[in-house]
């Protein structure tokens, strides 16, 4: 086991605790850096589309993870973003304006949209907003004379500085492009997360009273998350549009919403890791399946429903079983590894908490 | 002297129930004050109507000069108090320590975009935040936890945690909701000296609610009896403790 043996505040403040984990991680960025070299250009695909999960996942996570609201309308965020970019592409503006742009629309219209809805808590709230996500999809259809209703639309050609980036003709280019989103956008997160307001957020997901006598306004809290989760979201919405290529008003369905919200549940609600670790269950599922119905010599079979069946059998075991989601199981296995021989049967139960204030108001 | 904490001829109903009737009262600035009263007599209420989660029906609360009134439940913190919950209310899915920067949060002067980058700025607060905190873990001895999640802590310790979270927003008005309920005797020692010291040292009003007679004896200056929402005696404990018509409200007629 490492013991930290702290001597400034910056200690604590860092983004690393010590140099052991920021080469782990360096590493970790050097190999998926190394990538496009050392892995076939269907698997690279693959590992992109985790990538893309998982920025999208990390800006529900803001959201369900740090702050404690549940959301299914997340589908329409990444619909917003990825139409919003592609239509302010076809109006001339270059990606890396577009791009950025559609991140911060989205993150306006998101903020303006929970100014109402934060008002509702728990599962109230993931109900109101599965209307987000039904609405998406008509709204795209009533407005067919800017995103082409039912017919979609095409992605286009990103170009950076000259260089053309395309998912199928270039898939490394992309796939870079893709993986130095992810890490600005989890240093992003991580930043939030050791300032204040990933602080006000916390405090709101655990105790509202307590965070309004220390001065946190609740309201305002909580639309900021909204607003930096649809964000994060929508750039991961754009990114989603740019892999598959083409995409219309039925690509971000409820159900989309539905696999974002059980992916970070899977991966481990409120932490970072738990977002990737979801992201890779989610992307390699399918995969695993056919993967498996080959196997068995079932291949050319198809069984509707096995998937979203197959999904629904992993979220019920993790939450009967582990509802600190694969990243908790992975701390647990690690902190075992760390005391052995000390490690205790009973040292993960869950303590009983004690009784809360009962409601004001 | 114009005392820091005046309320005056407060009134809260809820449907009929009036919870708290006509009550006024004032504490002086560096004094330890008590409310005491049987269960049901409004004390935590009180507490409430300070905060501004609950709105009186009639009369007016001030501090330091300025109407209470006119601020929402989370602007009250800016005015320098700070509260703790008769039944514990930390972020159980946080460190002690995050907690403790918590109650920093009304010292918050950066920005989202600031924070986004982590930016000079942010760093420079964020060090002033923690030199402030570990005074406090400091004062409360807290060493031993500072790291440890909220939810594994035992319920002696996390009293004190909310005592210190409140005391890291730099208050100049603590309000203690029953700060030695459910405690042990040693525990309720140390809390009798940290009360005392929180006056001494850090020259912090406190206005608290307690049950324990022997607490609020040792350090209390004054003490307030309700009793069903109304004053029933105000002054030093021994007076109060002395007072027939508090021996009557709990005890009954007759005992004394």
């Amino acid at each position: 086991m490492r013991i930290h043996f702290k001597t400034s505040y910056d200690h604590d403040i860092r983004l690393f605790p010590d140099w052991w984990s920021f080469l782990v991680y360096a590493a970790l960025v050097a190999v998926a850096v190394a990538l496009p070299w050392i892995m076939d250009d269907f698997y690279l695909g693959e590992v992109t589309n985790v990538l893309i999960w998982a920025i999208a996942g990390l800006g529900l996570m803001l959201l369900t993870g740090q702050t404690g609201q549940a959301s299914l309308g997340h589908a329409a965020f990444l619909a917003l973003g990825c139409y919003s970019c592609v239509i302010f592409m076809e109006q001339g503006l270059p990606f890396l304006i577009a791009f950025p742009l559609s991140g911060i629309l989205t993150g306006i219209v998101g903020t303006l949209i929970a100014i109402p809805a934060i008002r509702m808590h728990g599962i109230y709230l993931a109900i109101a907003t599965i209307a987000l996500s039904i609405l998406a999809d008509d709204v795209i259809v009533l407005m067919a004379p800017i995103t082409d209703g039912v017919s979609g639309k095409f992605a286009p050609m990103i170009t950076i500085f000259g260089i053309e980036i395309e998912r199928w003709t270039t898939p490394d280019r992309f796939y870079w492009l893709v993986l130095a989103i992810t890490i600005l956008c989890t240093l992003a997160y991580r930043n939030i997360l050791r300032s204040p307001l990933g602080r006000a957020f916390a405090a709101v997901r655990d105790s509202e009273v307590s965070a309004t006598a220390m001065g946190i306004h609740i309201a305002r809290t909580k639309a900021m998350a909204f607003g930096i989760s649809c964000a994060i979201t929508g750039l991961g919405g754009a990114l989603m549009g740019f892999y598959a290529g083409a995409f219309n008003n039925e690509t971000f369905s409820l159900v989309i919403s539905i696999t974002l919200l059980m992916m970070i549940v899977i991966g481990g609600l409120g932490s970072i890791h738990g977002a990737f670790f979801g992201a890779v269950v989610v992307a390699f599922l399918p995969q695993a399946l056919s993967m498996g119905k080959d196997l068995i010599g079932g291949g050319s079979v198809a069984i509707p429903g096995l998937e979203t069946g197959v999904f629904g059998a992993i979220l019920i075991l993790f939450i009967l079983f582990e509802p600190m989601g694969i990243y908790g199981r992975w701390m647990k296995i690690r902190i075992w590894f760390e005391l052995f021989p000390f490690a205790r049967k009973d040292m993960f139960k869950r303590q009983k908490s004690y009784l809360k204030t009962e409601r004001l108001r | 002297m114009k005392p820091l904490l005046e309320i005056a001829n407060a009134t809260l109903k809820f449907g009929g129930v009036v919870a708290v009737n006509d009550l006024s009262f004032s504490v002086e600035e560096g004094e330890v004050y008590a409310i005491v009263g049987p269960n049901g007599a409004g004390k935590s209420t009180v507490f409430n109507l300070i905060s501004r989660f609950y709105q009186p029906y009639e009369g007016s609360i001030s501090f330091d000069g300025q109407n209470l009134l006119d601020r929402k439940a989370d602007a009250v913190a800016d005015l320098g108090i700070a509260r703790t919950f008769q039944n514990i209310e930390l972020f159980e899915h946080a460190t002690v320590l995050q907690n403790l920067l918590v109650g920093r949060h009304r010292h918050r002067r950066t920005t989202l975009v600031e924070e986004m980058v982590f930016a000079p700025r942010v760093r420079r607060e964020e060090r002033k935040h923690r030199e402030a905190v570990e005074e406090v873990i400091d004062f409360l001895d807290l060493q031993p936890y500072r790291d440890k999640m909220i939810a594994g802590l035992p319920y002696g310790v996390r009293k004190v945690v909310e005592l210190g979270r409140a005391l890291a927003s730099g208050p100049r008005l603590l309000l203690l909701d029953e700060p030695a309920s459910g405690l042990s005797v040693e525990e309720t020692q140390d809390m009798r000296w940290w009360i005392d010291d929180i006056r001494k040292q850090m020259g912090i009003t406190v206005l608290m609610v307690e049950h324990d007679m022997g607490l609020v004896s040792g350090v209390c200056d004054r003490v307030l009896a309700l009793a069903d929402g109304a004053k029933l005696a105000e002054g030093t404990p021994a007076q109060v403790q002395a007072d027939p018509a508090v021996i009557e409200a709990y005890l009954g007629a007759g005992a004394a």
